[in-house]
């Protein structure tokens, strides 16, 4: 999976900057792609490109239970956020509704990424390569249930074994 | 086994699990609103598109539904979420759909205690971030997004990964005038706005015994804001008879082992806590009110799930009788129940004496929703749960959260003000 990365250098990127709380009755995928991160970066919209990642510190997507925010980005044409870590609903709501991929990553690789660099990530050995500076970096593995939801492309279409 | 472990082990019909472990837990009730509703509604619609029957609901009676985010409606937008929010309800035989207008309605996560919606013991999920807050009584209680929510109407289970709890003893009785809020804003700017992050938020000691189920519940909604999967306390004969005023009958409590587990245990004196507020732009950047920056206030604003519960509205009673309010104030009780009590017991005359502004049950500004939306540069106190840039209104607006003594005595004064200053 290649793309390129839009940074936001700081921690906490909350849902109500993702999408902010006038647009919850909006229920429209399209629409709410083109508010996505309005509260904090207005051109988001014009500069995002399909196959983007979003590369940014910790505890992304904290606050709300909105779907909203992992919709409005997938619909923008994200496909992972790669963090330092992330808020649970945020996170579950990605993999459960299997819009984008929250990936977990380390200090190196979020210091070793800047804006703009082009990634081509590998779920399945658990590597990030910065083809911009030819480095390489290690994800935190997905957990058993969370990789299983993935790879399924979905709550709904993984047939769990029951308990 | 801790109450957390026990309710989850029983959920999934296991003898024991441990933190880490993943079950699928069957769901004892189910809650959605006129936002995560129509979210819902949609996720319905691609399931259909992909062939998946979406008839039927698990179990109808365990589902109730609430209008509160943009009611009364903000806009045509809206007003159309509530008509699709009925019909869904009306086509799936949802009978508990508390609706404005027609009596009893108002916040759900008020509903769920003023109503008696969840019992000790419970798993309940909801389809709003703040539904830790009924853990109060006992209940596993977590927020989920559309998606889950979907799954859990139609298939009435959903995955859990059985999380850690972080236990909070808390030593004594609050000093007056210092309320639940200020408490929990305490811990959350001690262990940071993701230091309870995908654990349980356990409180216990003489604090919660103290304690009433009101107060618990504040304690319980702010654990969102430390990021926690839960927020829970024991249930005890204080939640028994609380329930049982609502009409609820048939407790099963569920409490923890003599020697339950816990990841770790922080210990808080209650009894020497002060007014705190929680400055732009995250709860967790928590001082006392003593060390406040000296800003002039545009809004002093008392509502929502956080702040506006009976005993939240008769400590704002308590400051402003036969006080004026110098900045624009807004009440609006959290559910029609509690206004109805606010009125016969002489709280909606005192606060409009003061020159407040009454408003119906809503999450209304809260969220930055509608009916009171802050503009550019405007500053706000608030009984809310969040001050996120934009959360109330304008990116450039600034919130601060207080307790609702601390929001009524800033109120009287325009300055962030401790309420023992005044009383």
């Amino acid at each position: 999976m290649k793309g390129n990365v839009i940074k936001y250098d700081r921690d906490n990127i909350d849902t109500d900057v993702i999408i902010p709380g006038q647009y919850l009755k909006v229920h429209d995928y399209a629409e709410l792609a083109t508010h996505a991160m309005e509260g904090l970066d207005p051109d988001f919209h014009s500069k995002v490109k399909e196959g983007d990642f979003i590369l940014s510190g910790k505890n992304f997507g904290s606050g709300s239970s909105r779907e909203h925010a992992p919709i409005a980005l997938s619909h923008s044409g994200v496909k992972a956020i790669l963090a330092l870590s992330f808020a649970r609903i945020f996170y579950r709501n990605s993999v459960d509704g299997a819009f984008l991929l929250p990936i977990e990553i380390g200090q190196d690789a979020y210091d070793g990424i800047s804006d703009g660099d082009e990634l081509d990530i590998d779920i399945s050995t658990n590597e990030i390569k910065n083809l911009t500076t030819n480095q390489s970096y290690k994800m935190k593995p997905f957990s058993e249930i969370i990789g299983k939801i993935i790879e399924a492309g979905g709550l709904f279409k993984y047939k769990p074994e029951l308990n | 086994m801790n109450i957390v472990e026990k309710i989850l082990a029983r959920a999934s019909g296991k003898s024991s699990v441990a933190p880490d472990d993943v079950v699928f837990a069957n769901v004892d009730k189910v809650m959605m609103h006129d936002v995560s509703g129509p979210g819902v509604l949609k996720v319905f619609d691609k399931l259909r598109k992909q062939g998946i029957d979406v008839d039927k609901l698990w179990d109808p009676t365990k589902v109730w539904v609430a209008e509160d985010h943009f009611v009364p409606s903000a806009d045509k937008l809206s007003a159309e979420n509530i008509v699709k929010l009925t019909d869904f309800t009306k086509n799936y035989g949802i009978e508990k759909h508390f609706k404005y207008g027609m009596g009893q309605y108002g916040i759900c996560h008020t509903l769920s205690h003023e109503q008696a919606m969840v019992m000790p013991g419970d798993v309940y999920v909801g389809g709003d971030s703040h539904t830790n807050t009924t853990g109060a009584l006992g209940a596993f209680a977590v927020g989920l997004g559309h998606t889950d929510i979907a799954y859990v109407l139609l298939n009435g289970n959903i995955w859990f990964k059985v999380p850690e709890t972080y236990y909070f003893k808390l030593n004594g009785k609050l000093p007056e005038h210092v309320m639940a809020k200020d408490l929990i804003l305490k811990i959350i700017g001690e262990i940071g706005n993701d230091g309870g992050a995908y654990r349980t938020m356990q409180f216990g000691g003489s604090g919660i015994d103290d304690m009433s189920v009101e107060s618990r519940l504040t304690l319980c909604n702010m654990t969102t804001e430390a990021g926690a999967k839960n927020g829970i306390v024991e249930p005890d004969q204080k939640v028994v008879d609380y329930l049982s005023a609502k009409g609820a009958s048939n407790f099963n409590l569920v409490n923890g082992d003599a020697d339950a587990e816990y990841a770790k245990v922080f210990e808080f004196e209650s009894s020497e806590m002060e007014p705190i507020i929680a400055k732009p732009f995250s709860p967790d950047n928590t001082c006392v009110v003593s060390e406040a920056p000296s800003v002039e206030l545009d809004k002093s604003y008392i509502g929502s799930c956080t702040g506006a519960k009976y005993e939240d509205l008769e400590a704002a009673a308590k400051v402003l009788k036969g006080r004026k309010v110098k900045i624009r104030t807004e009440i609006l009780p959290a559910a029609i129940s509690i206004y109805q009590r606010a009125m016969e017991n002489g709280l909606l005359k005192i606060f409009l004496d003061a020159g407040v502004t009454v408003g119906p049950p809503t999450c209304g500004a809260c969220c930055g929703a509608h009916m009171g939306v802050l503009a550019k540069d405007e500053i706000c106190i608030s009984t809310t749960n969040r001050n996120f840039p934009g959360r109330m209104g304008h990116v450039e607006s600034q919130t601060y959260l207080s307790s609702p003594m601390v929001a009524a005595a800033s109120a009287v004064t325009g300055k962030i003000t401790d309420p023992r200053d005044l009383i």
